[in-house]
């Protein structure tokens, strides 16, 4: 139980942190169309959110709802992937942030659809459409990037040398993790990164965009320690339930 | 507002219920694909559709309004193409 809560947590906040940074973008989208395409992927996320804290927070079976663990934690206690809480820079870096994300999502839900656990199976079920969805938009978008002008074109290959040194974490199995894949909760994680590596090559050779060379990988937020960013992230979710505890809305 | 605009898409979308797939609006993408998505996002978020066709707005050719007289108002007085002048028998329904 303690080792599926804790994996809850790790991928409810993925979702959350992801949602609100990408809900940051509601009314700056480049234009209209991908205002509510970005938009409606943030509310996509936080509703997955939402379904993965509700779990966690009942096998937690400390009283403690969704929204408790959505807002009322505290930095170090939120063990999304260092990725996910990434400012959302250019547009090339909002969508190579994405689409680095979304292969590994897709792949996380396809194999958690036969978890030993029928809650978390149910809940991978349900993501996976949207899931589809959002690695169609991220896909097509790091292709016409990459492949269009020769400034979208640097923008697009500066996002992924950026970007790149925090993907590795996605993958990240400690005890928790380990026991789980034996147990048949959840897929072995390391086995999902060749697969991973494979999709986001098919993508970024139409793209014409490279993968860094010899660079190294980065990240403990599976850890709970962030980069400087999550702080300013979390202040802003968080500041309605710290100034008006228990406000409903 | 940047003289280099994408291009304006029309969008039709086929309801659950309807045959035809209907004029919804307009929207600007790059290309066919990102606007099939656009409109997927833009106006089928509320399960308004199961289809969806999109066309450049610049490959529709339409009417002229200035001709509107010429094209339609002469079959305003021609009454007899409606159906309207024969008796049914008694016992059809739905007509």
């Amino acid at each position: 139980m303690e080792h599926t809560y804790k994996f809850l947590l790790r991928i409810g906040d993925d979702s959350l942190i992801l949602g609100q940074r990408l809900a940051e973008l509601c009314g700056h989208g480049p234009i209209l169309e991908e205002d509510i395409a970005l938009t409606n992927i943030s509310l996509d996320l936080i509703g997955q959110a939402t379904n993965i804290y509700t779990y966690a927070a009942q096998l937690e079976g400390k009283g403690r709802d969704a929204d408790a663990l959505a807002f009322l934690r505290l930095e170090h206690q939120y063990l999304n992937a260092i990725l996910v809480e990434q400012p959302n820079g250019n547009f090339a870096d909002t969508l190579v942030r994405q689409f680095f994300f979304d292969v590994y999502r897709k792949l996380l839900f396809e194999h958690l659809l036969t978890s030993s656990d029928a809650q978390i199976a149910a809940i991978a079920e349900k993501s996976l459409k949207e899931t589809r969805y959002h690695l169609k938009h991220s896909s097509e978008w790091v292709i016409r990037l990459g492949d269009g002008t020769e400034l979208s074109k640097e923008r697009a290959q500066f996002a992924i040398l950026d970007l790149w040194r925090y993907t590795d974490e996605l993958f990240y199995m400690d005890e928790t993790e380990i026991q789980l894949a034996n147990a048949g909760v959840i897929p072995n994680l390391k086995d999902l990164k060749p697969l991973w590596m494979e999709h986001v090559l098919s993508i970024l050779n139409i793209a014409t965009l490279k993968l860094p060379e010899n660079q190294g990988f980065f990240g403990a937020g599976r850890q709970g320690r962030h980069s400087e960013y999550m702080g300013f992230l979390l202040a802003q979710l968080q500041y309605m339930q710290r100034v008006y505890p228990n406000m409903q809305w | 507002m940047s003289t280099n605009e994408w291009p304006l898409w029309e969008v039709f979308i086929r309801s659950k219920q309807g045959l035809n797939h209907k004029h919804v609006g307009s929207l600007r993408a790059p290309d066919a694909e990102m606007a099939l998505q656009n409109a997927r996002d833009v106006y089928t978020r509320r399960s308004e559709g199961i289809s969806i066709w999109v066309v450049q707005s610049a490959l529709i050719t339409a009417s002229d309004p200035a001709d509107s007289e010429a094209y339609f108002e002469p079959s305003d007085s021609k009454v007899y193409r409606h159906p309207t002048f024969y008796d049914l028998p008694d016992g059809i329904e739905h007509m």
